[in-house]
């Protein structure tokens, strides 16, 4: 057989280029139509596979445009990694650019949101600490230290309802979502991500931390994105998301 | 605020959180597989694609996708009637 890869590859995703030359059947005839079979099935898995991995997007925009979409996307994105659970990675960016749906705005974040499900259900496990040793230490080195959290946390920030959108997706009794900006942070308590909708200044404060700044700078920097920051409300998040695994302090 | 004075104002807090945790009612139960009765797509699993997990539950009630469930409400939980009811029609509520 004479075909290289590239070639290979290229035929599989464009329908309109030809099987590629040197492909035969076992009778030694060219093997269009076997090929077109194979084409066949990378599309459809590959859209199958996107379909998993994008369920929300996949109701907002209808079964019909969900597949025409992501033909189009899987051929500018097909897959670079055999790990089949993070592929789509691009799909964010693609919403954004795509321009038949380039007006609604929350699909991009909802898309993001999707995809950091799947980070971190993927991600390592961690245990987390016991936070009785935090509130044993004393006051100011408190201030100074800082706080570990699990690989599983993800924090997507959004300009659109997107845990409303989320939850509305998921349980059909919940709030219809109102337009508003919303803070998704996704923990893995158990087995499976959960997904919070966090308060004012919460977002600025666990991405502060996760930027490894100190808890007096984390709440120093939610203070001055939300005055009416609330500290109990955000670490006690955290804490049933089992989310602080650790602590570090400069010596 | 002085320095002082806020180290313990966020020490106060984070004993609150702490307090809120122990005694709030999320740690009282535990969470078992229950089987058969997630909602088709819905099964809890979010392992995403190329996995033998999340969305393979084609059909509601699937006897074999299961879902998290308090310890003790698996056997006697209720299917609500009317179930698929609002997952449409979003993108005619947002402004763009």
């Amino acid at each position: 057989m004479n075909v290289n890869q590239a070639t290979f590859t290229t035929a599989v995703l464009d329908p309109e280029t030809a099987a590629p030359a040197g492909l035969t059947d076992p009778e030694g005839r060219p093997a269009g139509k076997r090929f077109s079979v194979y084409r066949n099935n990378v599309v459809v898995s590959l859209t199958s596979a996107l379909e998993t991995a994008f369920p929300v997007i996949h109701a907002l925009v209808g079964e019909e445009f969900f597949k025409a979409m992501a033909g189009v996307f899987l051929r500018a994105h097909p897959p670079s990694s055999p790990l089949m659970m993070f592929y789509g990675t691009e799909m964010a960016d693609f919403l954004a650019d795509f321009e038949p749906v380039k007006h609604l705005g929350y699909l991009p974040d909802t898309a993001r949101l999707e995809l950091a499900l799947r980070e971190s259900y993927h991600a390592a496990d961690a245990a987390p600490m016991d936070p009785e040793t935090l509130v044993n230490l004393p006051p100011d080195r408190l201030m100074e230290t800082r706080l570990r959290l699990s690989p599983a946390v993800r924090l997507v920030r959004s300009a659109y309802p997107i845990t409303s959108i989320w939850r509305a997706h998921h349980d059909p009794a919940a709030e219809k979502p109102q337009m508003r900006a919303e803070d998704a942070l996704i923990m893995r308590p158990e087995y499976d991500p959960t997904v919070h909708r966090l308060p004012p200044g919460g977002a600025a404060f666990i991405g502060a931390l996760m930027n490894g700044n100190k808890l007096g700078g984390a709440v120093a920097a939610a203070e001055e994105a939300a005055e009416d920051f609330d500290l109990t409300q955000t670490l006690g998040l955290l804490i049933g998301g089992q989310a602080i695994i650790g602590t570090e302090e400069e010596v | 605020m002085s320095k002082h004075v806020k180290s313990l104002a966020v020490a106060g807090a984070l004993a609150a959180a702490l307090t809120a945790h122990t005694t709030g009612p999320a740690q009282a139960q535990e969470q078992v597989k229950c089987f058969g009765v997630s909602l088709a797509g819905q099964n809890d699993c979010a392992a995403g694609p190329g996995t033998t997990c999340a969305g393979t539950s084609k059909v509601d009630y699937q006897g074999n996708a299961w879902k998290m469930v308090p310890a003790g409400t698996c056997e006697t939980m209720e299917l609500p009637e009317g179930r698929m009811g609002s997952l449409e029609a979003l993108d005619r509520d947002l402004p763009a």
